[in-house]
């Protein structure tokens, strides 16, 4: 039982990682992101791929979280500029591009078939102890984001991205450009959702294209609305509460045993949607958002 | 030294809102704009001030042509505005709302924040400071820590108006800084902008408060249906039957 709950806390630490990075451009940019998954993916093949051939972990993880990064650069460059609907789009229609890569360039990905044997990192330990080891491992990474988060927020630096996202006009007027500062925020949290990606990989030693369809993106986006946008505690209580539910609807499989698999997993989406509903309703400012304005 | 304008025209499928207009500011001086609503008064704020575009005509400002400068060049050069409606930064404190417009922070580089932690925080005392005095100059002190979102109207308009002095502007256009302010904090107000043009700020002051304005202003611009009707001293102005006509004609 307590290895389920290492495992249980160590997915909700990488949905937590996630939430963190979308709450740096959403809850305090306000830049629409809807692209979460690839990055995500570029995060989880980059840091497999490296290290299947033989590069440290430690070096592949970065790598992961650099090149997601990187990948976010152009598309920054490209939309940040324009208005805020236009990153939307472009990231969207990029974690599908993403996605089809990865199918389609076999040589590289192994395909549709997916990456299997990725190397796991503590191997050496008894696997009680590995799993606690590495659970500590993405704790720390949360860790790392939340004050990566808290300094940039604290700073002349975070007070300007929060200017930018109440008014950008008004960040004009008083001679500052918000892009660049935007492309910053985009980078900086594409990097912590490659970790995120990366620290995946490892911890499941298999990935393959079905796992970083869009759902995710909106899983994250969940997250972040359910916890409250713009606060460190709001993305964590949202991944939180987003790893009870979709485990919780697991043991509800259980309770409602006449419902077929299939049903199941409808019937957990369904639920999920209507949680998000009822928050935008009653809450809409998250379980530990901002005041409502 | 001066903000010029000439032949501005600007119009919305159509129609024209602004009609030829041109104009030579005095640099250091206080000019004020007047006409009924509808005028074109802040259209012509945001075509100076680089929020729209102009359809033609020229502006420069200090003998640069800058009317294909977006509005952060056009404020980094020294030309500055607030808005009708006010747009605070709500979720950020009254104080903050100062200290982000603050020019050049050596803290709003995240390679400064990480190599020149020193450097940001010496900045960063000396933005505070001058925010501190801008909020005891308004009255707003008592305020600093409180969301910008949740003032008074007549709140956000003085902090808007430090925002915009917070920039040390050369130029600042002020749309309506008077409206839902008390009359108390008009007079004071109005003292500050006479020693801040007295030290070579030049301001245009868009004002419905006219008796305010026209102590204020050494000169009035006076706008209808887009035209530039009139201008010159401000008791002259008042008393030209063309400009009596357009406001009694605005309102009929």
């Amino acid at each position: 039982m307590s290895g389920y709950f290492i495992a249980v806390g160590t997915i909700g630490g990488i949905y937590a990682l996630l939430a963190l990075g979308l709450n740096l451009q959403y809850g305090y940019t306000g830049l629409i992101n809807f692209g979460v998954v690839a990055l995500y993916a570029i995060g989880a093949y980059t840091s497999a791929l490296l290290s299947m051939h033989g590069m440290p972990f430690a070096a592949a993880m970065a790598s992961g979280a650099l090149l997601a990064a990187a990948c976010a650069w152009p598309l920054g460059v490209i939309c940040l500029r324009l208005r805020d609907d236009y990153l939307a789009i472009v990231t969207l229609a990029f974690a599908e591009i993403v996605r089809t890569v990865i199918i389609s360039e076999d040589w590289l990905t192994a395909g549709p078939r997916g990456l299997p044997g990725i190397p796991r990192p503590f191997a050496s330990m008894a696997p009680d102890d590995a799993g606690v080891a590495y659970l500590c491992l993405v704790a720390a990474a949360v860790a790392c984001a939340m004050a990566v988060t808290a300094g940039l927020v604290r700073s002349p630096f975070g007070r300007l991205i929060r200017a930018i996202r109440d008014d950008e006009d008004a960040v004009r007027s008083i001679g500052k450009s918000p892009a660049r500062s935007k492309l910053v925020v985009f980078m900086i949290g594409a990097g912590m959702t490659g970790f995120a990606g990366a620290l995946y990989a490892h911890y499941l030693t298999y990935i393959s294209p079905d796992q970083f369809v869009p759902l995710l993106t909106f899983y994250v986006w969940i997250a972040v609305i359910m916890g409250g946008a713009g606060r460190i505690g709001g993305a964590l209580a949202g991944a939180a509460l987003l790893t009870v539910f979709l485990e919780g609807s697991r043991f509800l499989r259980d309770a409602l045993p006449f419902i077929p698999e299939v049903q199941m997993a409808s019937l957990r989406l369904a639920m999920i949607g209507l949680a998000l509903i009822l928050f935008t309703i009653y809450r809409p400012e998250g379980l530990l958002g901002r005041p409502a304005r | 030294m001066t903000l010029s304008v000439h032949g501005l025209r600007k119009s919305f499928s159509g129609f024209c809102v602004v009609d030829d207009v041109s104009f030579e500011a005095d640099p250091t001086g206080i000019t004020g704009l007047i006409g009924p609503n509808g005028a074109g008064k802040s259209t012509l704020f945001s075509v100076i001030t680089g929020f729209l575009g102009a359809d033609a005509g020229a502006i420069s400002f200090d003998g640069v042509k800058i009317q294909t400068l977006s509005p952060q060049a056009r404020a980094r050069r020294g030309l500055a505005r607030t808005f009708q409606v006010p747009r605070p930064f709500a979720d950020l404190s009254v104080r903050e709302n100062l200290m982000v417009a603050a020019a050049s922070q050596t803290g709003e580089r995240v390679l400064s924040l990480l190599l020149r932690p020193g450097a940001v925080r010496r900045r960063e005392s000396a933005v505070m400071a001058q925010a501190n005095t801008l909020l005891e100059f308004l009255g707003l002190s008592h305020l600093a820590a409180s969301r910008a979102g949740g003032l008074s109207g007549g709140q956000q308009k003085l902090l808007e108006l430090g925002r915009a002095l917070m920039t040390k502007p050369r130029y600042l256009l002020l749309d309506e800084p008077y409206a839902g302010v008390n009359p108390v904090l008009i007079e004071q107000i109005s003292l500050r902008i006479r020693s801040l043009a007295q030290r070579g700020t030049g301001f245009l002051i868009v004002e419905h408060n006219l008796p305010a304005l026209s102590r204020l202003a050494d000169r009035l611009l006076v706008m209808d249906r887009g035209r530039l009707i009139a201008s010159g001293a401000p008791e002259a102005v008042l008393a030209n039957p063309v400009v009596q006509d357009a406001y009694v004609g605005g309102s009929a």
